[in-house]
Formats: structure tokens, sequence, C-alpha cells
């Protein structure tokens, strides 16, 4: 016997159980980076006037832009994959899958150069609060592209994808949940961006 | 469900899939059930060493004296580590395991007529989790300069230059992943696999109970994990996160960033650690939930307002955790706000426990084992949180912080409160585990013993704290003259606190004895009504039961007039 309610809603919750597990796992995932955030609120206001501004003034805008569009076209081609499999097109879910995990790449690749800028430059974790703060927002962030992709790899070789033959609706399923966790992702770029670079 | 699936289930399965890395929820529940106990005789006998030193400070320590160096008797430094790693392990390894991991893990899918959890591989990778980060906790003893001793808050600054404490934080990292995969798996499980017509009011308390303690753990843990990432930066990156500039250490300015602030960590750990409280409590109100409606044959007085109780206490849980830090100068606004909620906290508990007062009232109770510890849990729970309202007025905590009266508190709401639910709990479904009832007389023999030294144990600490003694004392307060009048109960405490251990012997030679020479138990040998007595006892491998599960009727049907026993199952038509 196998769990049910994999790949058919139950009728009275109308959900599926990845779908809420996800979910669930997402509210904690607010959780952790809502903590950091406080976490950053708590110094922000203890900092002596200015401090943070002039620190944040040592990372670069441009980049961190560059990556933000990276992230975001990622988003839309997760959902390019995803819809896809819905319209049975697997080679297209291939291509929109390689796309998206080749923007996660592009963002880690220039995440590498901004750390790496700024250790040539003698900033550590260590230099000050902001800067503290700043390498383990986007270490645990990029922590989480990593996770991402480690997941995205899998679908997208055969080894994961090769479900799809078997039980196409469990795969797409899995590809959604994975979604829902990217967009998620990404949407913790999309405050960790102004919160460290513009204010 | 593909059909193919099917031909899978009698698949003979090696030694190592069954019972080591299994994914079924009955082998992963025994398996958090016996890690944790060992957890909880190891952190007992870490409080034991520690109470003959309080009782016989400069004699060395019997036996085990040697581990602590010439004198056999512990340094302060080495006082504090077994402090620490007390309440870390009994906290974190020892008591939420057994509650959740073990309790839950087995009892919640066949209560609700299950035949596993959601997430089969995720609950064992929880398991493993769990077992890595106790591995690490444990480890820790084996540093050079020994394990954590910042306490179980690790509050810094001082946490910050201990090596023990890198240890500590990262098997927390891992403990707290176990807990997330664990809280995630409960909650899809509860809301997707109920049996059909197991609606959500007629869900047993104790499935309740773990419901509200997965939202807890799910949505508090994780700020923790996120100030223990800090810690963890503070300690091998070289933040400053929780350490203020002008930090003078041994006389010295310590050579840090600075601008950081202790307060930051007690207000991330303590949002974890306040909700903490209620996931040790609200798994052993359901599981007494169970045993005193089974044991008094009529039904619970006031379900509902149990059922909404436990929701608001859940949700109350997350407002009020700076009650712990009215010390700190947070500010008038700040305590006045925190004193408030936590005396609003306060009234779901009563309701609850006056409801379970209540259920007893008229009812044919049977004084079974598992029923004594559930009557115990009453007073002595009342106790431990009527003690808790002083130290939730900002007034009255500023005198009573950090002393006796604080541990005396928690210690009867967790060892006399919690622990007993949980014994309760072995001794009331132990029959459908093993298909064996444990022996009454041994029960007895474990019980009598125990609640008498519970209390010989934690009473006193009341009137230690009254009298101000300090907690964290590695000499029990012989330096201070304010102490003097009420040390001579450290003694008495002591002998407790041993003879405790030896009223756990009984405990362990039943639990093994009736594996192999307990008496027969059928389905059902207390004739209750939920849905875990319709399996076979135990349940069968992977499926749990061997009929189709529909409930029919609501949780504890007990003594309904007219009809011909004096209990209707949830499943019966």
């Amino acid at each position: 016997m196998e769990v049910p309610y994999i790949v058919k809603e139950r009728e009275d919750t109308g959900l599926i159980n990845s779908k809420l597990g996800i979910w669930v796992f997402l509210a904690s995932e607010i959780m952790l980076f809502g903590g950091l955030f406080s976490a950053y609120i708590f110094l922000r206001l203890a900092a002596a006037p200015g401090e943070f501004a002039h620190w944040s003034a040592e990372l670069s805008v441009p980049l961190a832009t560059v990556n933000t569009l990276v992230l975001i076209s990622s988003s839309v081609s997760m959902v390019m994959a995803w819809a896809s499999l819905k319209l049975n097109d697997f080679p297209k879910y291939r291509m929109y899958m390689g796309i998206t995990l080749l923007c996660a790449l592009i963002f880690l690749v220039i995440k590498y150069f901004e750390y790496t800028g700024k250790f040539h430059h003698d900033i550590y974790p260590s230099s000050s609060t902001f800067m503290a703060i700043y390498f383990t927002l986007t270490g645990l962030h990029g922590i989480h592209i990593i996770g991402g992709m480690i997941v995205m790899l899998y679908f997208w070789l055969p080894v994961g994808s090769k479900m799809w033959d078997s039980q196409p609706e469990h795969f797409a399923n899995r590809v959604e949940a994975l979604g829902l966790y990217w967009h998620f992702v990404d949407l913790v770029w999309i405050f960790l961006f102004p919160v460290l670079y513009l204010l | 469900m593909s059909s193919k699936s099917h031909n899978h289930d009698h698949h003979d399965e090696g030694f190592i899939r069954k019972y080591i890395f299994s994914v079924d929820h009955k082998v992963i529940g025994l398996q958090y059930g016996i890690t944790s106990l060992l957890f909880l005789l190891f952190g007992f006998s870490l409080m034991a060493i520690m109470r003959w030193q309080l009782a016989y400070p400069g004699t060395p320590i019997p036996i085990l004296g040697f581990l602590f160096g010439e004198s056999g008797t512990l340094a302060p430094e080495q006082y504090n580590s077994l402090g620490a790693m007390h309440g870390t392990i009994m906290v974190f390894l020892g008591v939420v395991p057994l509650a959740v991991g073990a309790f839950g893990n087995y009892i919640v899918p066949l209560q609700i007529g299950a035949i596993d959890m959601a997430f089969p591989k995720l609950n064992a990778a929880s398991y493993w989790s769990y077992f890595v980060g106790g591995v690490i906790m444990i480890s820790s003893f084996f540093m050079p300069e020994g394990a954590a001793r910042s306490g179980w808050t690790s509050y810094p600054p001082l946490s910050v230059f201990e090596n023990g404490q890198t240890f500590w934080l990262i098997s927390m990292v891992f403990l707290i992943t176990s807990s997330l995969l664990g809280s995630m798996n409960f909650i899809v499980t509860i809301v997707q696999l109920r049996a059909p017509g197991l609606t959500w009011m007629r869900l047993p308390l104790f499935v309740w109970s773990q419901f509200v303690t997965s939202f807890l753990l799910v949505l508090a843990f994780p700020p923790l994990e996120a100030a223990a990432i800090l810690q963890l930066m503070d300690r091998v990156a070289g933040t400053s996160f929780f350490l203020p500039s002008g930090l003078v250490l041994s006389g010295e300015i310590v050579d840090v960033a600075g601008s950081g602030s202790p307060l930051l960590w007690q207000h991330l750990f303590w949002f974890l650690a306040h909700p903490e409280v209620y996931v040790l409590i609200l798994p052993a109100m359901g599981i007494v939930a169970e045993i005193l409606t089974n044991n008094t044959r009529k039904p619970l007085w006031g379900f509902k307002s149990i059922v909404y109780s436990m929701v608001f206490l859940g949700f109350c849980s997350f407002i009020v955790w700076a009650h712990h830090m009215f010390l700190t100068g947070m500010g008038q606004a700040m305590s006045a706000f925190f004193q408030t909620t936590t005396m609003i906290i306060s009234i779901p508990s009563i309701v609850i426990l006056t409801s379970y007062f209540l259920s007893l009232w008229g009812g044919s109770i049977r004084f079974n084992t598992p029923m004594l510890f559930a009557l115990a849990f009453l007073p002595m729970f009342g106790i431990g949180g009527l003690t808790g309202l002083p130290l939730g007025l900002a007034a009255a905590d500023i005198y009573l912080h950090d002393t006796y009266y604080v541990i005396g508190h928690f210690h009867y709401v967790v060892a006399p409160g919690t622990i007993f639910a949980l014994f309760a709990g072995i001794y009331y479904w132990f029959p459908k585990i093993t298909g064996k009832k444990m022996n009454e007389m041994l029960g007895k023999l474990h019980f009598w013993p125990s609640l008498i030294f519970m209390n010989g144990i934690f009473m006193p600490m009341f009137i230690q704290g009254l009298a101000g003694v300090s907690r964290r004392l590695a000499d029990g307060g012989e330096s201070y003259a304010h102490a003097s009048g009420v040390l001579q109960w450290n003694e008495f405490m002591t002998t407790s606190a041993f003879l405790l251990g030896i009223s756990q012997i009984p405990f362990i030679i039943n639990l093994i004895m009736s594996i192999f020479s307990g008496e027969k138990a059928g389905r059902n040998p207390w004739d209750s009504t939920t849905v875990e007595w319709a399996a076979p006892s135990p349940p069968l491998a992977h499926v749990n039961f061997d009929s189709e599960i529909t409930v029919h009727h609501s949780a504890y049907e007990y003594s309904v007039p007219d009809s011909k026993k004096d209990f209707i199952p949830q499943t019966e038509h």
C-alpha cells in the first residue's frame, strides 16, 4: 500500500501532500530569514548613525542589479518548465529547466566575484556589523541557491526525470514543489537587495 | 495508489532495512523512544553528579570522581558544563524527542487511521538528523576544555569564548533540522491522512496536541537556527553579532569588531524557547487526556474548550517570550506588554487543567498504573503552573529571577509534569506496541516512590529560592551568608534524587520483562474508543490495520446511555 494523496487531491482539503508540505516548509523558511532580518533591524537601530550606510556603500549596486534580473529570469523559466510539463512537452521542459539552472549558476558566479572583490580589499565578516550580517544573509541565501540547484540538476538529468515516463503527474507535482521553493529563494533576494545594497 | 505497488508489500526486508534504516513510522517511533530514554538517563546522571557536589561540597564524587581530575570534585567550570549539558540534553535530546518523536510518530498515524506518515523517508531523515545531533552533542565532552558551559540558554558574550560551544551550535542545527522535518510531516499527516469520517472535532486530543505542537516547532525553531548561525559566525568568522564594543574579559579589552548586542541573542533564543515550553507540555496534556477519559469511563468534560484552549495556547506562546528578560532593563512598556500577555496565556492552561479535574467528577475511576501517573500529572503540573505566575510579573520576577525558585517552577512542569505524563503514555500504549501488558505491581512500585521523591527534590527548591539562593553555583551557595539558613535542604534533595534514580529500576525491569513474559493483551485491553485500538497489537508492518478504517463517532464515547457496552469505538458502525 502507498500513502494516499500523492497525485490526486484529497477531496475535503483540496490538497496533495507535497504541496501542503512545501508550504509548511516555506513557512519555516520565512521564520528563519525573518529571524535574521529582525536581527538586521535590531543591529541597525543600535548602530552609530550612518554606520550601516557607510559600509553599504562598499557594495556594488550594478552587480546586484544584474543578479536581481538573473534571478527574476530564473523564476520565469522555472514557471515555463512546469507549464511545459503540464502541456506534455518534455523537450521544452528540459530546455527551460536548463535555463533556470544556468541562471542560478550565473548568479553564483557573480556572487563569487562580489565576495572575492571584498576579500581583496581586506573586507571580511569581522570588519563590521554590517559586513557580518551582509555575509551571513547572502551566504545563507547562497546555500539555498545551491540546494535548489542540486534538486534542479536531479530533475534535469535522466536519473530524476525518467519518472516522467512512468508517473508524469507525480513528476509534474515534484517540479511544482521545487518551483515554489525556487520562487521563495528569489523572493528572499528581492528583500535582500534593497535592504543590503540600497538602504 | 498504483496497482503494481501491491506486490512490494510482501517482500522480505533485510534486518538493516527493517530495524535500522526503516521508513515505517512505528520503527522510527521506537528508535526515537529508545534513544531519547537513554538520553534522559544520561541527563539524569549528570544531574546526580551535580547534586552530590551540592550536598557534600569538597567530598570526592563516588565511583565517577576520577573523571574530574585529582580532587574528585567538580571544578566550577565542570559544574557549569554539566549543568549546561543536563539542560540541553533533557530538553532537546530527551523530553521533546520522546514526546513528539516517539509518541507522535508511533501513535498519531494510528489514531487517525493512516498507514504511515505522509512522508516516510523524511521521517527517517528526521530521526537520523536527531541521532547525528545527539552524537555531536555528546562528543563535545571530549573537547580539550570540555562541553559547552553557558547553560542551555547559551547567553553571549560568555558562550562565544568557549570551544565546546561550537559543537553545541552545530549539534543544534542538526536537532532543529530534525524537528523541522518531523513537524512538517506531522502537519501534513494530520491534515491529509485522516481516515474517512474522522472530522476535526472527532480527532482525539493527543492528535490535536501534536498538531499544535508541530506548528510551534515549525515556526519557533527557525529563529533559534538563525541565532545559532549568528553565534557560530561569532565563534568561527570573528563577527560581533552578540559582542558589544569595549568588552572586557579577564581584565583586558577583547579585540573584536564590537557594536553587537548580547540582548539580540536573548530575544531570538526566547522566541524559540518559550514556545518550546509548550512543546514540552502540550503532548503531555494530550496523553493525559486520553488516559483520564479512558479510566474514568466518561467523556472528557469540555472537549471543545480544551481544543480551542490548546490552539489559543499555541498562538499566545509566540508573544510572551520577553518575560524571561525582565532583568535586562528593556523598559517598562515592554515589561508591561509581556507581563500582560503572560497573564493571558495562563488562562487557557487553567481551562485545560480545570476541564481535566472536572472530568474526574462522578467517574468510576480505574486506578491502574497509567491512570496513577496521569492523575499525578494534574496537581504536579498545577504546582508548576501556579508557581510560574509570580515569575511572569515583573515586580516579583526581579526578586525571584535566577534563583532556585525558577528551577523548582520549571522542573515541576517538566519532571513530575511532562515526564509523568510520558510514563503514563508508555504504560498505556505498551500493550499496543508489544502485544503484552506491563506488570501492575512493578508499575505501582515505580509510581509511588517516584511521586514522593520528585517532590522531595523540587519542593525544597522553592524554599531555597524564596530565601534568595541563586542557581548555577558550583558550591550550592555556601559562600553566601543569606543562603546559610536553607542549605541544609541540599542533603535532603540529593538523597531524594538518588532515591528517585533507584525508583526507576522497577520501570526498567518491567519494560524489559514484560516484552517477554507480560500478560497477553488483545487489540483493546483498556476498552478504549480511539482508532489505534482497532489495529492488531502490535500493528502490522507498513499498513497498521487489517481492515478498512471508517470513523463514525466522536473521540470519547464512554458510558453512552442505552448502549450495551460502556464504550463505543470510533470505528464501530
